[in-house]
């Protein structure tokens, strides 16, 4: 079966990746999910929030017991090869870059405008085929208005796009008021991809400590109802960027709603956590014995079949098929 | 030569950077002062520098200076060239070494910053009492006395010794030259190979053993021949001097910098002469001038080559015209006719026949660092030129016992007008002396100006000051003393303003800068009035700034240094402003570069924000505080406290005449109790409504600032308002009040109360039942809370205390309080718990290191006593013998003990057998029976002074030996595993009732991270800057080996009630006990208010399995091993990832670390496999008591 796609001006043989996630952090693995026949690989998030909280904690803790006794002036050795920055994870994409053919795909987590651009630019250096930048703020300040998320983010974008020439996604949550209006405004700023949708972590209570536990809760199926949704409502817009699902592909056939939908890549992260790289494979070929046995010739062909455009009840990916699933849920009751 | 480079480097990094580029090999121990030239080379090494030979020198560590001698003479007699540093003690132990070394003519130079031995204490502070015990070693003694000439004779010796092979001992003043931060230029490389003859090399190398030539070195002599043998090295020596000259003319000739063995400086027609080595004799040299420049015709003869000693040369060197000398030694021999420079200068005008007969005098001076200025060099003029000077003197102390000092005229200043003196008072967690460290670099390196730099720290490891001594002038800087006219004055924290002198030092129209939380127009209503009148009367200009807020809000947190620098630059006129700051931040980016872009943003920010904050404020004209600045003690404290312990505090100490001091070192106990620091920017307060009364966050307070008491309410009855109380809860004392109080001026802040705290509120638990707030929102009201606390409320009978766990625990009174150690400590809790459960009866050895120093060093000492009088006793011998030293306290005790039984058996007919009987059989474990004892002693003293028998005299001072005592030793891991293992192991091996507890930190602490035996696998530490590549020792399974060895693992952030149970155990075993006790520290590199966290991690790991082995359980028929913790449930590299030391390695070299961390939870979890199965191992009983002891 022809699966091939394309991904952020990459052409893939298939669309199956997996997404920024601690399997992508360590070169070894990339080289197994290489092997396992992923045809990209999105690298771990760089948090440049985390970034700059180390600079200033290992600081801290090298620097304050510093020079304030007089039998230590110090109490670490200094290595001159002792960075701090992100030289780790740039150090990591040059070292995948060489460890494998497929296409990396560096990702980031900014916090400051100057922080996305610096990473973007030090990322696109070290070797990365395209960049995903994981926007992913949790507003709390009461005084910050939706629009002026947006629009922050949209300049963030646009400063990154001028800053490097590789191609540049970004990974969205699905809270904005008007997704398809916000999508707009990415593609007019050259936007190469969107991926939908960022699974934040979502921390637990401990009811015994009176504690916020932090927990990666993973994906399963259910979570690809509402990607689909939007991929079929963005999927039928008119665009030039391509479209990424992340987040609840667990099956062939949970590939095959995504490819039906709209999307161009899959990523994959909660399958391969739990049932190993060779996951990728087996949902792949899933796809592709499904696709055989239903007589498709390619996977072009399957990609935005079902989008808000051209599925046979455009109603149903709207509020009248809300409604109605509601009230079927209580009939069943 | 012309590429010669000026640089500031300190003495350290001055004569390190010679050795490191003429030696092979270099075999280091860490010690103070010395420490950083072993540590610059490691990280040389580490960096593959290169020596002169184009290959980079191997460091290694060593388990103690003796280790290191024996490796250094190894290393020679293999042939490679090798060098190390030492200091005082550490010296000491090389001595053995030495004399082999010399007795076989070897090339080797070392490189010794002198430093005071310790005598009646220890001091790391500089003298030459450590170079002159190794006069007999038959090295070379070549002294220098600054950083140049450190450097310079650094390379001048290494050729020497290659020349003459004569080894020799290069040595410069400990803190004044070794941390002296100084302009110099700095040797090529190509200077030093124009140094060194290869051909001598070649030499040294052929003289190596070999089995390709082999020879026999090291043999057993007989009368026969040993001491011809001894004589067949005299022409080495007698060649030795002029091989010196020679190294040294050839060392002008490269550098223009002449140097002879005996320098003369002065008139040429002088009557009047000095003779002086070390740091000293700069001080000197720059009085001569001025006093000949005042028209006095005197001199200086400054000894460089003090061994072997060239009678000859001495004697050219010195004035014809010479009438009258002074020697002057910087060390102290008790009960020889003179000092040892003083005694070679005798001899030498005998010998060489001086003309005229001079009169020589011979003075000491300078111990311990003590500052020698130039007011004092006048005053050896001035004796000289009396009628009958003073055969033996003192100068720079006020000898009011045997009335051997001078005195001198404080005020007399000879430094000219053109140098600027600045002098900046800071916290050491502030920054204040990097930054000082900076703007001299800045200063010396990138202008035309010479600089210096000399910085005063104080001896507590929380809220330190320090105090930074900076000069800038068109000439080297030969003013080798603290600053006493400063034309700049910082004061980067604003408390200080109100505890110390700050503007005692300034000049007339100097300008002061201030740290001030209040602005131009308010601040001066704030200030005392002292520092009101000392601005107004010495016409001041005197600026404000909030660094601390500005700090704040530039992310800086604590760190005010860049914006004070900045501040110093903008108002100094030492350069012009623009150009300063462009140069302040290019040091940043160099400072800060390769930490990330972050730190290097804010401190632009810092910068940037600091001089529109800055004011200048207009001076009143009249002094109209209402405050003065608070004593240092109040009027309650015991009079020596005021009379002597105050003027140390207030950092006043030299002003003590001889006599205030004790002669024999010993001092009163129960101290730190009158030292108020109030360091802690924010501290706990109790919130009764939630406390469980657990008492968790009292055993966990490192600096027993949170106290927990249960008492009869009607103790309340004088209480103040705002203290708190709560019903007791538990059984035990029912109906009794129960409060938790916060002793606010001693709390450091550390937060590690409220992080263990496990009571939160219901409805917003991020408040605890014990939670920080800003201490000067609190300090008024709970410093009478505690005086209630304290005086009013009693402490509890140690008997009624039945459940002795972390709560019942905290009941008793610690006897150890108020350290200086770091705040939030890992190793204080331990110590608190033991002082708590045994320390009225209770005798500590010290191994030197943190411990001894929060638990010994003056001003005030953290041990105390309780109501009764009685405390722990302690003493710290030295680094290496804390088990041993502890060990003699057994011995003497059980001498005593077994004295007092004698004599009470003896005395039997007198006393009753009944008394006798239960004074010799009593049970004496258990608070209740420790106290009927007691009792018993007191009944049979007071029947003693009855009886008319000198037996019962001589039992009278014995008889408190019948109560048992509890005899520990103390101190880290770099003693347990390192340089005290031999005799650690050795009293571990005797069957007496000996404790040993080690406070593992798993790295050098004290010194400043080096690594131990015990340093873990991951770790980086200096001389393991890659990560420690193998496994830490097993200390406890080493023990265990001996099977009558109570052994526990510990850690108090993760069980505590084991750590309980632990040292009931060790003090309850009739044999040798040791604990090993994981101690979190600020070398691990995290944030140390999460230190117990942090140990759970530790615990659930597997990397610290908690145990406890008791022989006593082998007749039980149990195992005698216990696992106190699960098999591990998290990954070793889950807490290697929290603290910088594993994390650095992982930034550096992520492969390595990733390796690292396998190995290490390999290790781990081989361990705790091995321990697991012992724990289920039981063996057959032995002699039935299980301390290895025939009953």
């Amino acid at each position: 079966m022809n699966l091939s796609t394309t991904y952020l001006g990459l052409d893939l043989p298939h669309p199956f990746m997996p997404g920024a996630c601690p399997l992508t952090a360590d070169v070894d693995n990339i080289k197994k999910l290489e092997e396992a026949g992923a045809s990209a690989v999105v690298m771990h998030s760089l948090f440049e929030e985390q970034i700059t909280r180390e600079e200033m904690a290992v600081t801290g803790t090298i620097d304050t017991p510093a020079e304030s006794f007089a039998e230590a002036l110090s109490y670490f050795p200094d290595p001159e090869d002792f960075f701090l920055g992100p030289d780790e994870y740039l150090e990591q994409i040059r070292l995948a870059k060489d460890a494998v053919d497929i296409p990396i795909i560096g990702s980031i987590n900014g916090t400051t405008l100057g922080g996305w651009l610096k990473y973007a630019e030090l990322i696109a250096q070290a070797g990365a085929d395209a960049l995903e930048l994981n926007v992913y703020s949790m507003p709390s300040d009461p005084e910050t208005d939706g629009q002026s998320v947006e629009k922050t983010t949209v300049e963030m974008i646009g400063a990154v796009k001028e800053k490097v020439s590789i191609p540049v996604a970004v990974k969205l949550s699905p809270f904005y008021s008007s997704l398809p209006n916000f999508a707009q405004h990415l593609d007019s700023i050259g936007t190469d991809g969107l991926v939908l949708f960022n699974r934040f972590y979502q921390p637990d209570i401990d009811v015994e400590a009176l504690e916020v536990e932090r927990k990666l809760q993973l994906s399963n199926s259910s979570e690809l109802l509402l990607r689909l949704r939007w991929l079929a409502i963005l999927s039928g817009m008119k665009r030039n960027y391509s479209l990424a699902v992340t987040g609840g592909v667990h099956s062939g056939m949970d590939a095959i709603k995504a490819a039906m939908t709209g999307a161009d890549a899959i990523q994959i992260v909660s399958a391969l956590l739990v049932g190993g790289m060779s996951k990728l494979g087996e949902i792949k070929q899933q796809m592709s014995d499904w696709m055989e046995e239903h007589e498709y010739e390619s996977l072009q062909q399957m990609i935005g079949s079902m989008d808000l455009q051209r599925c046979p009840d455009a109603h149903a990916y709207e509020r009248a098929n809300y409604m109605h699933i509601l009230q079927s849920w209580e009939g069943a009751v | 030569m012309a590429d010669r480079q000026m640089v500031m480097i300190d003495g350290n990094e001055a004569v390190a950077s010679v050795a490191f580029r003429t030696n092979e090999v270099c075999a280091i121990y860490p010690i103070t002062p010395s420490s950083p030239m072993g540590e610059f080379a490691d990280e040389w090494s580490a960096y593959h520098r290169k020596n002169i030979w184009g290959t980079t020198p191997d460091v290694q560590e060593m388990q103690s200076e003796a280790g290191a001698a024996g490796a250094v003479h190894g290393s020679l007699q293999a042939g490679a060239l090798t060098t190390t540093f030492t200091a005082s003690q550490g010296l000491l132990l090389m001595i053995p070494n030495m004399l082999k070394i010399a007795g076989e003519l070897t090339s080797f130079c070392m490189h010794v910053s002198a430093r005071t031995v310790a005598t009646h204490a220890l001091s790391i502070f500089g003298d030459h009492s450590d170079v002159m015990l190794c006069r007999g070693t038959g090295f070379a003694m070549l002294a220098s006395n600054s950083v140049q000439e450190a450097h310079d004779m650094a390379l001048i010796s290494q050729a020497a010794t290659l020349n003459s092979r004569v080894p020799f001992l290069h040595f410069f003043d400990g803190f004044r030259t070794s941390h002296e931060v100084a302009k110099c230029e700095e040797l090529t490389d190509d200077d030093i190979r124009a140094m060194i003859d290869e051909k001598k090399v070649e030499e040294h190398r052929a003289r190596a053993l070999t089995p390709d030539r082999p020879v026999i070195r090291g043999t057993a002599q007989n009368p026969d021949t040993f001491f011809q043998n001894r004589e067949a090295g005299n022409p080495f020596y007698l060649a030795c001097p002029g091989a010196v000259q020679e190294a040294m003319d050839q060392f002008a000739k490269i550098t223009g910098r002449n140097y002879h063995l005996f320098d003369y400086v002065g008139a040429p027609d002088a009557e009047r002469v000095i003779i002086i080595m070390g740091s000293g004799a700069d001080t000197t040299d720059e009085t001569v001038e001025y006093l000949n420049n005042q028209g006095e015709k005197v001199g200086v003869l400054k000894v460089r080559l003090f061994r072997p000693f060239s009678v000859e040369h001495f004697i050219n060197a010195l004035p014809a015209t010479t009438k009258h000398i002074a020697v002057l030694d910087r060390c102290k021999e008790h009960g020889a006719i003179g000092s040892p420079l003083y005694q070679d200068i005798i001899t030498a005008l005998a010998e060489g026949n001086f003309a005229g007969n001079p009169s020589v005098i011979g003075g000491v001076y300078g111990l311990s660092s003590k500052e020698f200025t130039p007011a004092m060099v006048k005053a050896v003029y001035d004796e000289m030129a009396k009628p009958e000077p003073k055969k033996h003197f003192t100068v720079g102390i006020n000898d009011d016992v045997t009335h051997m000092s001078l005195d001198y005229d404080e005020t007399f200043d000879i430094e000219p007008d053109d140098v600027v003196r600045a002098m900046f008072y800071g916290l050491g967690a502030d920054g204040t002396v990097g930054a000082n460290k900076n703007s001299i670099k800045i200063i010396g390196e990138e202008t035309e100006n010479y600089a210096q730099g000399y910085f005063v720290y104080d001896s507590k490891k929380s809220g330190a000051m320090t105090i930074s001594h900076l000069r800038f002038g068109p000439r080297p800087i030969k003013s080798i003393y603290l600053i006493s006219t400063a034309n700049f004055i910082g004061c980067h924290q604003w408390e200080f303003i109100h505890k110390y002198d700050v503007l005692e030092k300034a000049a007339p129209g100097a300008v002061f800068l201030l740290n001030s939380p209040y602005g131009k127009d308010e601040v001066w209503e704030h200030l005392p009035k002292e520092t009101q009148e000392q601005i107004i009367e010495k016409k001041l200009k005197f600026y404000v700034i909030d660094a601390s807020t500005v700090a704040e809000q530039t992310g800086m947190g604590s760190r005010t240094n860049t914006i004070m620098q900045t501040c110093f630059f903008a108002i100094s006129g030492v350069l012009e402003r623009d150009d300063a700051i462009a140069r302040i931040k290019a040091a940043i980016k160099k400072t800060y570069g390769k930490k990330g872009d972050a730190i290097v943003q804010k401190n632009y920010e810092a910068v940037d924000g600091s001089i529109a904050n800055m004011h200048e404020v207009t001076v009143p004209t009249i002094a109209t505080s209402e405050h003065t600045r608070p004593p240092f003690v109040p009027d309650e404290a015991p009079d020596l406290l005021k009379r002597v312990t105050a003027l140390m505090m207030a950092g006043k100490g030299d002003l003590l005449p001889v006599s205030a001091l004790p002669p024999d070192g010993t001092w009163p106990t129960a101290t730190t109790q009158w030292e108020k620091r109030n360091v802690g920017q924010a501290v706990p307060i109790w919130d009764e409504n939630i406390c469980i009364q657990c008492n968790k966050c009292a055993a966990i307070c490192p600096h027993a600032a949170i106290r927990a008491k249960v008492y009869e309410e009607g103790e309340l009855g004088n209480a103040p308002e705002t203290f708190r109380s709560m019903d007791y809860k538990a059984k035990d004392f029912k109906g009794m009040k129960f409060t938790i109080q916060v002793a606010p001026e001693d709390c450091t802040g550390c937060k590690l109360c409220v992080n263990v705290c496990p009571a939160k509120d219901k409805s917003n638990p991020k408040h605890k039942a014990i939670n920080m707030e800003p201490r000067l929102d609190v300090v008024d009201v709970e410093r009478e809370n505690y005086r209630f606390f304290l005086d009013d409320l009693p402490e509890i009978d140690r008997e009624k205390v039945t459940r002795i766990d972390v709560k019942g625990s905290q009941f008793f009174q610690p006897l150890f309080e108020y350290s200086g150690a770091c705040a939030g400590c890992g190793e204080t809790p331990y110590v608190k718990m033991m002082s708590q459960l045994f320390g009225d009866r209770m005798l500590i050895g010290n191994a030197t290191g943190c411990s001894s120093i929060y638990g010994g060093n003056l001003p005030t000492t953290p041990y105390c006593v309780d109501t009764n009088g009685r405390g722990p006793a302690w003493s710290n011998s030295l680094f290496e013998d804390a088990a041993e030293f502890s060990f003699g306290f057994r011995l003497a005790f059980d001498s005593h003990k077994k004295q007092a039984t004698e004599l009470v058996t003896a005395l039997a007919s007198e006393l009753g057998d009944d008394m006798v009987t239960a004074l010799l059989t009593a049970d004496q474990y258990g608070e209740a029976n420790i106290k009927a004892q007691r009792e018993r002693v007191e009944a049979l003293k007071a029947k003693l002074n009855t009886i008319d028998d000198p037996k019962a005299k001589w039992l009278l001072p014995l008889a408190d030996y019948l109560v048992r005592k509890s005899v520990w030793a103390l101190g880290g891991d770099g003693w347990a595993y390192d340089i005290g293992y031999g005799g650690l192991d050795h009293v571990l091996a005797q069957p007496r009732d000996i404790n040993i507890l080690v406070m593992d930190t798993e790295v050098y602490s004290n010194t400043g991270g080096q690594a131990s035996k015990a340093t873990p696998i991951g770790a980086a530490a200096k001389f393991a800057a890659s990560g420690k590549a193998v496994g830490k020792k097993d200390l406890g399974l080493m023990a265990m080996n001996y099977r009558h060895v109570y052994v526990a693992s510990v850690a108090f952030g993760s069980n505590d009630q084991q750590v309980v149970k632990a040292f009931q155990e060790a003090d309850s075993y009739d044999g040798p006990s040791l604990i090993i006790a994981y101690s979190h520290c600020i070398a691990h590199g995290y944030d140390l208010s999460l230190g117990c966290e942090q140990q759970k991690l530790a615990v659930s790991s597997g990397i610290w399995p908690l145990y406890r082995y008791d022989p006593r359980l082998v007749d039980e028929g149990k195992p005698p091993l216990q696992m106190d913790s699960k098999a591990p449930t998290t990954r070793v590299s889950d807490y290697m990832r929290n603290e910088t030391r594993f994390r650095m390695v992982e930034r550096i070299d992520p492969k390595r670390f990733a390796d690292l961390a396998k190995y290490a939870q390999s290790f781990s979890d081989q361990r705790v496999a091995v321990y697991e199965q012992l724990a289920n191992i039981t063996v057959p009983s032995g002699n039935g008591n299980g301390n290895g002891k025939e009953d």
